[in-house]
Formats: C-alpha cells, sequence, structure tokens
C-alpha cells in the first residue's frame, strides 16, 4: 500500500495554509488528521500532487467556552473533544458520539474538523452536529464566514467548505441540562455505522420540552429526524409515547443499499434505533 | 565423573503439562524478528504486480513500454517474456483420475480466470518506484462472460475455461453400501419416507478469506550455489519440492526458508503465482529480488475458503433413531484447482456422520470451477462444512421428535464403552466420552437452567428471546497416516521428521519438520524434549523452516504437528538416549543392564554412581575414551508415519498454547457464523476487498469463553496427545447458528444463512410461515430442475426461513 508521490507542506497558520492552497488549487488536499484520507492515497483512488498538513497549526487546537457556544478547533483529535469536560457538560452528545467512533487509535490520531469536513454519511459526527445546530466557521481568501449545520452538508464527501478555504472551527450552541444519546447499530465494533441515531432532549417534568434528533447513514448527508422531533414535543417521556413518534424516523429519508444492509432494513433500523436512541437521551 | 547436581527425578517438575508461556512471543509481538518483509539483501529489487480488473477475459495486448522508462524501473515482464522459465502451479492432489485440472500459469499471458490474476511484474529498484511503474504498464482486455454462481457453473452455463469444454473437474463418491462400510443410504431414506422421518435441507457454507495478519511476502536470491527462497508459507518442504518439479532447478540447488511467519490458517498451505513469478525474475535478472502484497492484494488473490452448496438427505426411526444420511455437495474451486483444492471437501466426507454412529451414508462432492479467486485449505478444511451439516440437521431431527437437541444426539453418538468404533465412514476412532464431555458441558452452562428460562420468555412473549445452540463434534487430524493419504491420491506422505542434536555444553537443539507460523511449536516442543531428556525448558532450542536446517519435513497444517511432529521428537530423543547409554556405562565403568535412565541422569543401579545426559554429550564431543566400535555422536533422527488419523482432545503439553488455540479457533468459527463472508458482484469483483467490508472480528467482538477438557489420550501415539488447533473453529459455527435459529424458531423461522446478518434474521422473522420440512413439505428445491443446476443464486436466494 504504497501512495503515489506527492509533495507536503506544512504550514504553522491559516493564513499560509490558505495561501499554498490558493497557489496549488486542484492539486492540492488538506490532510488533517488523514484518517480518511491516507486510505484513500494508500489504495491510489486519489493522488493529489501536494498534501497540506494543517497538524503544525496552533489555533486550530482545542475547545473554549464562548458564552452561549463552545468553540471546538477544527484539528483537535477525537480523544481530547471525548474527554473535554465543556463538551461533556454543554455538549454532551458529542461526547457521547466520540465515545464509540471508530478505535482508539483513529480517535488519538483523527480530528473534529476532519471528519465533518470529509463528510461521509456514514461518519458519527454529522448527525450530532445537525441535532445541536452547530455553525461551522469556514476561512478563505476574502476571510470567514459561518456556515449553519443545516446548510454545511451539501451532498456524498461534499460540503459548503469552497475549494480555497479552510474549516477552522465548529460553534456547538450550548445544551447544558438536555440529555442525550447516541445509539449506533454496527456489526463489528470497528465499522462505520450501518444506521446510527442521536439524539439530545430537554425533559420538564416527565415532559419532553424539545428534541432535536440526527440520522447516519440514511441519505448521503446526514439528516435531521424532524418528524420524530415534532412528535416528540410534549410528550411523556414513556417508552410508548417515544416508540409512536420514533415510527417517523425514516420520514425523507434516502438509505443507501449494501453488504451490511438493504434501504428497506436501514428504514426499519432507523426506527428501532431512534426509539432506543431517545429514550437513553430521556434518561426514561 | 560421579556425582552430578542434577536432581533426583521425582524433584523435577514436569515439563508436560505446564502454563508456559510461549519463548517465542516476545519477538513475535515487537515484530523484531525475521519477518519475510523485513529481509534485505544487497542490491535487492522490488517487484509490483499488474493484475486484472477482470473477471474472464483474453488478453489482447499489454504495453510496457511507460513503464519500463519509469524512474528506476529495471524490467517490465509478461508470462510471454519469462516463457517456460515461469513454471506453473500444481495441484498435488487430484481427487479423481480423470480431475479436470486447467493449467495454472503463474502468469497467463493469453486469457485471465479471475480479478486480481496476474498479468504483467514491474521491477524496480524501490518498492514505491515498482508500484508507480505499475499503474503505467497498459493492458487491453477483451472481456469475456465469466461463470460466477456456483450452481449456475455447476450446470455449464457458463465456461470458466472455455477450452476445457465444462466447469466440472471432480465428481468423488463415497458410499458405505460399496464401501462395505455400512448399508445402502437409498433404502435407509426408502423406509424412512414411508415409516420414519426424512429431513431435507439445503445449507449454505458462504466463501471466506483466511485473512493472515502477515500479508504473504517473498525473497529470492538466486546468487551462490544454491537458490534461495524465503516466503511466509506454511510449507518451506513442499515448497521446495514443487519448484524442483516446475522450474527445471535440481531440488538439492534450492533451499526455502520459512522465517517467522505470522500465521497461515490454511491460507499459506499453496504454492503461489507470486512465488513463482519472483522465483524467475530473480533467475533472469541475476540478482536478489522482493514482493510483498498489500492487504487489498492478499484478500483478493490469496486463496479462499469454504464455499459450497450442500443438499442433505437425513432418514430417522420416528424415535430419532438416524438411519441414513445423504450428502450432495457443489464445492467452488475458483478458477483453478489449488494445491490441495478439490481435496477440501473429501477431507469432510470422512466427517459428516461426526460421533454418530447411524448405519447408511453416501457423500458425493462435485467440484466445479468459475471465474473467482481460487479456493483451498482453511482453518478445518472440509471438516467445518461436515460438521456443520449434521450439526445443524441433528437440530431439525430434534425438532421433528420433539426432544432436546442433546437428547437426539444423545441417541445416535457412540457410546464410550464401543470404542474403539469404526465409523460408516469406515475410520476408526481410537477413544472417546461424549456422555462424560456433554455432561460437563451442561453443568458448566447451567443448560437446565438455560432452557426454563428460554420457556418463561417464550411464555411471556418477552422482546428478548433466548436462543441455545450446541455441537458436538469430533474430527480427524494429523492429516496422517501416508498410505491412506496414498490411497486418496494424495499428492505427499503423512509422516514428520525430527533431530536431536547433543551440544557439547549440555545444551540441546531440536530440529523438526513441523514449520510453525504462531502455533508455539518452539514452547510446545521444547517441552517434551526438556522432560524426555531430563534438561531445562531453556536448554532446549527449537529450529524449523529452513531446509538446509531442517531438510527433512512435511509442515504444519490440518493440527498435524504435535500428534506427528511431536511424536517423532520423541523417538528421536528415545534414540538420543539409547546412543548415550553405553557410553556412560563405559565411562562409568558399570555394565549397560546395570544403568537406568531417569531426572536427565544415567545412575548405576544400587549406587550414588551417576552422570548427566550433558556430560555423556560432552565426553562424546570430547571423544577421549570412548566404547570401542561406538560412534562419536548421539544425535539421533526420526520419521514418524502414525498409523491412524487421531481426533481431539488428548493429553495436553501445554494448557495455555491449547487455551489460545481454543479461544482462537472459536472466535474464528463465530465469525462464520455471524460476520465473514466474500462477496462478489454481478461481474466477478471482490466487493469485499478490505476489512472495512470483509468483517474481521476483534477482540472488542468477542466474548468470555469457559474452557474445560475431558481428557481420552490418544493410543496412536507415545504422549496421547492428539490436535487441537482446528477444533475450535469447527464446532462453534454451528453452535452459533443453531442458537440463531433456536431463538427464532418459535416464530416458524428453521434456517437462517451465513452469516446470519442481523438484516438476514429480521428478514427470516418477517417472512416465516410454516416452519417443518419433513416429507410432505419438502424443500421446493429437491423437487425443482433435478440436479442442482437450475437454482436460486447463493446470496440472494439463501436458506432463509426456509420451509415457509
Amino acid at each position: 500500500m504504497i501512495p503515489a508521490q506527492f509533495d507536503y507542506l506544512a504550514p504553522t497558520s491559516v493564513e499560509d495554509a490558505l495561501a499554498a492552497l490558493s497557489e496549488h488549487g486542484d492539486d492540492a488536499k488538506i490532510i488533517a488528521g488523514g484518517q480518511s484520507l491516507l486510505p484513500v492515497l494508500r489504495m491510489r483512488l486519489n493522488a493529489p500532487e501536494m498534501i497540506i498538513d494543517l497538524g503544525r497549526i496552533e489555533s486550530l487546537r482545542g475547545v473554549r467556552d464562548d458564552g452561549d457556544a463552545i468553540v471546538i478547533g477544527a484539528m483537535t483529535p477525537h480523544a481530547v473533544v471525548g474527554s473535554d469536560p465543556l463538551v461533556g457538560e454543554h455538549a454532551g452528545l458529542i461526547t457521547k458520539a466520540v465515545e464509540h467512533l471508530a478505535d482508539a487509535q483513529i480517535r488519538h490520531r483523527g480530528t473534529f474538523g476532519g471528519a465533518l469536513a470529509h463528510a461521509d454519511p456514514a461518519g458519527d459526527l454529522g448527525a450530532p452536529a445537525l441535532a445541536l445546530g452547530a455553525e461551522f466557521v469556514i476561512q478563505g481568501p476574502g476571510g470567514t464566514r459561518r456556515v449553519a449545520a443545516d446548510d454545511f452538508f451539501v451532498d456524498l464527501f461534499e460540503t459548503a467548505i469552497g475549494e480555497d478555504e479552510i474549516l477552522t472551527e465548529v460553534r456547538v450552541p450550548k445544551h447544558t441540562g438536555w440529555g442525550s444519546h447516541y445509539e449506533k447499530f454496527v456489526r463489528v465494533a470497528h465499522q462505520w455505522p450501518i444506521v446510527a441515531v442521536a439524539a439530545t432532549v430537554r425533559v420538564e417534568g416527565g415532559t419532553i420540552a424539545e428534541a432535536r434528533v440526527g440520522l447516519t447513514n440514511m441519505g448521503s448527508t446526514p439528516l435531521r429526524a424532524r418528524g420524530v422531533e415534532e412528535a416528540l414535543v410534549g410528550q411523556p417521556a414513556t417508552e410508548d409515547a417515544v416508540r409512536a413518534a420514533a415510527e417517523r424516523a425514516a420520514e425523507g429519508t434516502n438509505p443507501p443499499s449494501d453488504l451490511n444492509g438493504d434501504a428497506d432494513y436501514r428504514r426499519h433500523l432507523a426506527t428501532v434505533i431512534t426509539r432506543r436512541a431517545v429514550l437513553a437521551a430521556a434518561g426514561a | 565423573m560421579t556425582a552430578t547436581q542434577e536432581r533426583p527425578s521425582d524433584e523435577v517438575e514436569k515439563e508436560i503439562g505446564r502454563d508456559r508461556r510461549r519463548k517465542e512471543d516476545q519477538r513475535l509481538i515487537t515484530g523484531r524478528t525475521r519477518w519475510t518483509d523485513n529481509i534485505t539483501l544487497p542490491g535487492m529489487l522490488h517487484l509490483a504486480m499488474v493484475r486484472s480488473p477482470f473477471a474472464h477475459a483474453r488478453i489482447v495486448s499489454i504495453d510496457t513500454s511507460a513503464a519500463k522508462q519509469a524512474t528506476n524501473v529495471v524490467d517490465v515482464l509478461t508470462g510471454a517474456d519469462l516463457g517456460e522459465a515461469l513454471g506453473v502451479n500444481i495441484n498435488a492432489w487430484p481427487i479423481t483420475p480423470d480431475q479436470v485440472t486447467p493449467t495454472h500459469s503463474p502468469m497467463p499471458s493469453d486469457r485471465v480466470a479471475f480479478a486480481g490474476e496476474i498479468v504483467a511484474v514491474v521491477v524496480a529498484r524501490s518498492a514505491a518506484e515498482a508500484r508507480d511503474a505499475a499503474e503505467l504498464v497498459d493492458v487491453e482486455y477483451d472481456e469475456l462472460p465469466a461463470a460466477l454462481d456456483l450452481k449456475e457453473s455447476a450446470a455449464d452455463a457458463v465456461l470458466a475455461h472455455p477450452d476445457l469444454g465444462t466447469n466440472k473437474s471432480a465428481y468423488w463418491v463415497f458410499d458405505s453400501g460399496e464401501a462395505g462400510t455400512g448399508g445402502s443410504v437409498e433404502d435407509a431414506i426408502a423406509k424412512a419416507r414411508t415409516d420414519g422421518i426424512v429431513i431435507e435441507r439445503e445449507y449454505r457454507q458462504q466463501r471466506l478469506i483466511p485473512a493472515f495478519m502477515e500479508p504473504r511476502s517473498v525473497v529470492v536470491d538466486p546468487t551462490g550455489e544454491q537458490l534461495t527462497m524465503w516466503s511466509a508459507t506454511q510449507i518451506p518442504h513442499i515448497l521446495r519440492f514443487a519448484l524442483a518439479a516446475t522450474t527445471g532447478v535440481p531440488e538439492s540447488k534450492i533451499r526455502v526458508i520459512a522465517p517467522d511467519v505470522g500465521g497461515g490458517f490454511g491460507g499459506k498451505l499453496q504454492t503461489t503465482p507470486e512465488e513463482w513469478i519472483t522465483w524467475a525474475v530473480a533467475r533472469r535478472l541475476g540478482k536478489p529480488a522482493k514482493y510483498t502484497e498489500t492487504r487489498s492484494e492478499s484478500l483478493m488473490s490469496g486463496h479462499h475458503g469454504r464455499d459450497q452448496w450442500q443438499k442433505l438427505t437425513l432418514a430417522a426411526e420416528k424415535d430419532g433413531t438416524v438411519t441414513g444420511f445423504k450428502v450432495d455437495l457443489l464445492a467452488d474451486l475458483g478458477a483453478y484447482v489449488s494445491l490441495v483444492g478439490g481435496g477440501v471437501p473429501v477431507l469432510g466426507a470422512f466427517m459428516f456422520n461426526s460421533i454418530y454412529k447411524f448405519p447408511a451414508y453416501r457423500f458425493a462432492v462435485q467440484t466445479v470451477l468459475t471465474n473467482k479467486t481460487w479456493t483451498d485449505a482453511y482453518r478445518g478444511a472440509g471438516r467445518p462444512e461436515a460438521t456443520y451439516a449434521i450439526e445443524r440437521i441433528m437440530d431439525e431431527l430434534a425438532v421433528e421428535v420433539g426432544v432436546d437437541p442433546l437428547e437426539i444426539r444423545e441417541k445416535n453418538w457412540i457410546k464410550h464403552e464401543e470404542f474403539p468404533f469404526t465409523t460408516v465412514a469406515g475410520l476408526e476412532y481410537d477413544s472417546g466420552n461424549y456422555e462424560a464431555a456433554t455432561a460437563r458441558a451442561k453443568e458448566m452452562l447451567g443448560y437446565d437452567e438455560l432452557r426454563a428460562e428460554q420457556r418463561r420468555r417464550r411464555e411471556s412473549g418477552d422482546p428478548v428471546q433466548l436462543g441455545i445452540g450446541v455441537s458436538t463434534f469430533t474430527e480427524m487430524c494429523g492429516l496422517a497416516p501416508s498410505r491412506v493419504l496414498g490411497s486418496l491420491d494424495y499428492g505427499a506422505g503423512g509422516w514428520e521428521h525430527a533431530s536431536v542434536r547433543m551440544l557439547a555444553t549440555g545444551k540441546v537443539e531440536v530440529v523438526t519438520g513441523a514449520s510453525a507460523h504462531g502455533q508455539g511449536h518452539e514452547t510446545a516442543f521444547s517441552q517434551i524434549v526438556a522432560d524426555r531428556l531430563g534438561v531445562a525448558f531453556e536448554d532446549v532450542e527449537v529450529l524449523h523452516g529452513d531446509t538446509q536446517v531442517a531438510p527433512k519435513g512435511l509442515d504444519t497444517y490440518g493440527s498435524r504437528s504435535l500428534v506427528v511432529g511431536g511424536e517423532a521428537l520423541v523417538r528421536a530423543a528415545d534414540k538420543v538416549i539409547e546412543k548415550a547409554k553405553p557410553i556412560a556405562a563405559h565411562l562409568l565403568e558399570a555394565s549397560v543392564d546395570d544403568l537406568e535412565f531417569s531426572g536427565g541422569r544415567f545412575s548405576v543401579r544400587g549406587t550414588d554412581q551417576g552422570m548427566a545426559i550433558g556430560e555423556v554429550a560432552l565426553a562424546t564431543f570430547a571423544a577421549h575414551n570412548l566404547p570401542d566400535g561406538v560412534e562419536a555422536s548421539i544425535d539421533a533422527d526420526a520419521t514418524f508415519d502414525p498409523e491412524a488419523f487421531n481426533f481431539p482432545h488428548g493429553n495436553i503439553i501445554n494448557p495455555l498454547i491449547v487455551s489460545g488455540q481454543v479461544h482462537g479457533g472459536l472466535v474464528q468459527g463465530i465469525a462464520q457464523a455471524l460476520w465473514e463472508e466474500a462477496v462478489y458482484d454481478d461481474s466477478g469483483t471482490l466487493v469485499s476487498g478490505s476489512f472495512v467490508d470483509y468483517l474481521l472480528p476483534t477482540a472488542a467482538d468477542t466474548i468470555s469463553f469457559e474452557i474445560d477438557h475431558t481428557t481420552s489420550p490418544a493410543t496412536t501415539n507415545t504422549l496421547g496427545t492428539k490436535g487441537v488447533g482446528e477444533a475450535g473453529t469447527i464446532a462453534s459455527t454451528p453452535a452459533v447458528v443453531n442458537a440463531v435459529v433456536d431463538a427464532v424458531r418459535h416464530l416458524g423461522v428453521n434456517d437462517i444463512q451465513m452469516p446470519c446478518t442481523p438484516e438476514r434474521v429480521w428478514r427470516a422473522i418477517n417472512s416465516a410461515g410454516s416452519g417443518g420440512s419433513t416429507e410432505g413439505a419438502a424443500m421446493p428445491h429437491f423437487e425443482s430442475g433435478g440436479e442442482m443446476g437450475n437454482q436460486e443464486q447463493p446470496g440472494t436466494s439463501s436458506t432463509e426461513g426456509a420451509g415457509a
């Protein structure tokens, strides 16, 4: 497994990285943690001439509190995100999703922003980001812009990040006090999820006051299960009520058929996994 | 030279039976050792293979000009360039005299027969440059229709090799009526149809990939008097013989070394195109050459395992006494008949009757050529398939009779007082106690309590249902004796060779022809020799895997190393003692008859006079004072060829190693039941071509095991040992599938195709109807089309919810 030859740059600032990106254009590819890109290179599915490594840009690492949001640097490794107390307190859904993301090696090498920018619909972070209404901070030659999660995921492996832009950080609105759970269905532990569901709910006196549900691998992008969310609000956090709401989980989805399951099976799974995820999130 | 420091034998702790940590693990686990890919020779060239993306295609042209111009490329060669020097890859076991065997060129120049077949080789100064240049080789193919589906291929719908005129390679039959080992199975079935029970089922053994940890690698050094090949192989001795036989190099000019080898599971019991091509290239260019495959190449082109359709008819009396079993197999060979190839199902032929004593049995296998990766041995080789078939259908019989699965087994198995027992397949089982083993297993599992819980869950409609699966089994292991293998036209013997060399300093070198690839031979064999010669475990060095060091051997596969190789070692050690005895007597000035050997020491009976065997070795090395006419060596060789196959489990040399073998085997067998399957698409491309889609379990997916042994020492060797390497794999697959089916049987399901994925279970539950399938509810496939050609597609046909 030897990649084709490429040149390599490791800039130490976002500005230098952007300059290199505009200089090399289509021939360049950004590497974050490399957990998705390296297999692609080694299997020679892609052969960029220039690899721009963001690993030495310190400003892209770490988690900080920014008032009503927490901000996760794009180059923060999964393992750091997963053990960060701020994330745990205000965006517990992300902590839950990272806990079982791939395996320990990948959680230490792979990065939060890298995985989201790769936009694999089977990736574990898209659905939580959608459910939490995250904002993506993207920097380009013309400056910095913010893109809502609903607009970030465009298609299979395609995001709102322009060819001359870099994802620098992800702002996650605080969901302090919300219950959350990421339920993932796999056949072996290290596998991409066949279907996974990210659920976070605010329960007031036994009633679900607010609910956000994201679906992994139920279409070409992560999806919000809005039907489920609507159906949950105002309902008691009980098995029967959640089961009824979860029946709507596959609405508007377009899941793939592959070796791990046909589309109809995935639709069935979505309802079951949604029920489990919401019940766990509600503590019921 | 009298009193020694040796302790009396009763104070010496026996090595056999000790939980010794494996002495080889430090270097194997850290990788600081001689893996083939670690070997670097001066001036060594690197190869990259150009492989066909098509399952079946005519090669129109191969343009190597651009690749030859690439940086540091030394040469680019095709099959036409290498010609006769390439040799051929052989099938060593034609199972019938009229077997149809396609010529297997390591690098064909006219036509490719599976996706992944090699059409050109790039030789460069580095592996990266070879890989880059391989992209530049321009091959024009004319795609041909591919024979992919096993049943369709058996009907010759599309020919895998048009020149052969058929895909049917060999039809091999064992009939107990004809062999005189039992009655006629057709009579048994006819009788059961009128006054008994007939169970008809068809099961699919999916295609599996051995997926050993170390990818295959080969280094060839053509310089010097002997040409040397290092290879990550299970079979250095067979490889040397095959190179000599097919490439025109005298065997005496060939040295083969299997250095440390990282797993095989049968997957490295092969002579491969990659070895033959590297051999030819190094010889042609006169320089050392190395080829190491990528994981993708390994999954695609290393031989696969299993891949059978099993059509089964079981006849029984109404009380569940089995009266006959008829087995019709289709076995997918892939594109070529590999080294053992068609013999794999034949190895299973003697095991479909398992531990049962029914009186009539017929086995028939049609081996079939297709345009997929070739198949061969994979952990268990034929015997897991057999055990799966009988153990699945015994559960179906239990349901039909309305008794517990264990009860139906007990009714039919060989009772312990009936051993030795000659089975309906003609094998003699030396010993066994299935009653004791089953009673112990029931107790450990809390079987009766679990059945009670299962009933409670059924009755309360609990959403979590319990499935309980059992599998009894035996296997013939040791892959010997030679005369039996000869009667099956197997291309080699079943003996093993060993040498024991006594060094002047009292240390011992042990040479074995059974070359390990992760089993722990160095530890277990040291324990055996330490006990036999009364020397310290640490003082025994086990050497293997190099034809210059261990010139004779038949290598490691089929759970044979300990039962055959271990016995050879015992005999060699005993010869050492016999040779040392007259020398010791001479030095002690005593009569040979007055000497006894115990705890590593010769002593003169009734005195405190004695000397250690190491002292005899030193005296023999000095040779200053030897008896007249005695040679100055106490080294000895032995070759052992057992009189019969043997059957697990016997005495245990190292419990820790046995546990490791059983744990690993269980997981591998469970993986067939639940996770692994090599899947091809409609164009013949391997879809499960990486570990993303070929679901190999990791430690995170496995459960903890409780293991217990009831031992029945073997009677066919001195140590009383039996093979254990394949046991866990064979037994666990049907146990797990039986459990899955048992969990949902009350919903009308009586079968779920392997691997039993959650989706298949879900579909079986949702499509389940009437469950039974005795006579009158015979499965549709037994009536339509007669022969097995007119069938559904594997993978889509499934046997899910069969009987519905």
